[in-house]
């Protein structure tokens, strides 16, 4: 598996996820961290990583301006082409803010940042995000955002559930988002955002591994496609 | 010439931050508040001297960055 993780000012879950894809993706190949300033991507990726952090410092809006990134043009160029795309936390808030995924993540509806172990339920596993879970699983991961309430019109939340794009849901909503939505998928299934850090909870050391199953979900998918 | 961009929640968005300074505001014995909704001004300094140019070229920054359409309205004043 060929994966990429995009680097912007104020990413800092960037080498998680890194090692996330490095622990499913074995030696040969390792992650390749791509600079926003850089103008392409690496050639044959399978996979793209946004990662967790506060991008350009959150000014303007979370995500807004790193969805403006040349380098972001490019991920939504793959992610049209068919490429898988994760988005996580201030990745998810850099996806709907370029367009590839529908909504938009604004702030908690407490006002206070929420950083907290939490249950999340699986609520399909026909995606390369999910596909090692079962539906209705119920799997340990921590969020740490202060804008991750999921807002979308009547219209989009209809469309998201009636299609079965909804990834993940919170056990108890931390935040306020729609439906407790925690992840969606774009239409094509092949890009994911979420507000939980499964790249946090991967390896026993650092107090679970329920977050692996996400990473060796896309190694399944690349198998069998 | 100067353009100022208002920038507004949709009716119907829920604002979190508004409800917050809302209750904030009665804590200080500021009764009779309904309702706060919370914004953003920006003030931008042009080279463009043709107004409708000018207004042209604001409204479009607004749509591609300025505002996300999805929960915002904008209104833009040239100066």
């Amino acid at each position: 598996m060929r994966a990429a993780v995009i680097q912007f000012p104020g990413s800092n879950c960037d080498r998680d996820m890194a090692v996330a894809f490095d622990r499913v993706s074995g030696n040969n190949t390792p992650t390749q961290m791509v600079w926003h300033k850089d103008d392409h991507l690496p050639d044959g990726l399978d996979v793209i990583g946004i990662p967790g952090g506060f991008s350009f410092g959150d000014y303007l809006r979370c995500g807004a301006i790193a969805a403006r990134s040349p380098i972001v043009q490019s991920v939504v160029e793959f992610a049209k082409r068919g490429g898988y795309v994760i988005g996580v936390c201030n990745g998810f808030q850099v996806l709907t803010e370029s367009g590839l995924l529908p909504g938009v993540l604004m702030r908690n509806a407490g006002i206070k940042f929420v950083c907290k172990d939490l249950d999340l339920i699986v609520k399909t596993t026909d995606s390369a995000f999910t596909n090692r879970y079962s539906v209705d699983q119920k799997i340990t991961v921590p969020v740490a955002h202060h804008d991750g309430n999921y807002t979308a019109d009547a219209t989009t939340l209809k469309q998201l559930h009636s299609e079965d794009r909804i990834a993940f849901a919170y056990a108890k909503n931390p935040n306020g988002s729609m439906d407790d939505i925690a992840g969606i998928l774009s239409e094509n299934r092949r890009v994911l955002g979420m507000m939980p850090h499964p790249e946090r909870l991967n390896d026993p050391e650092l107090g679970g591994t329920d977050g692996a199953g996400l990473f060796e979900s896309i190694t399944e998918a690349l198998i069998s496609a | 010439m100067k353009a100022k961009v208002h920038i507004t929640l949709k009716a119907g968005v829920l604002d979190p931050q508004g409800a917050a300074v809302r209750r904030s505001l009665g804590s200080l014995g500021f009764d009779g508040v309904e309702k706060v909704r919370q914004g953003k001004v920006i003030e931008l300094d042009l080279v463009e001297t043709d107004r409708a140019t000018a207004e042209a070229t604001v409204k479009s920054m607004c749509e591609k960055l300025l505002a996300n359409t999805v929960i915002e309205n904008y209104s833009v004043e040239i100066l």
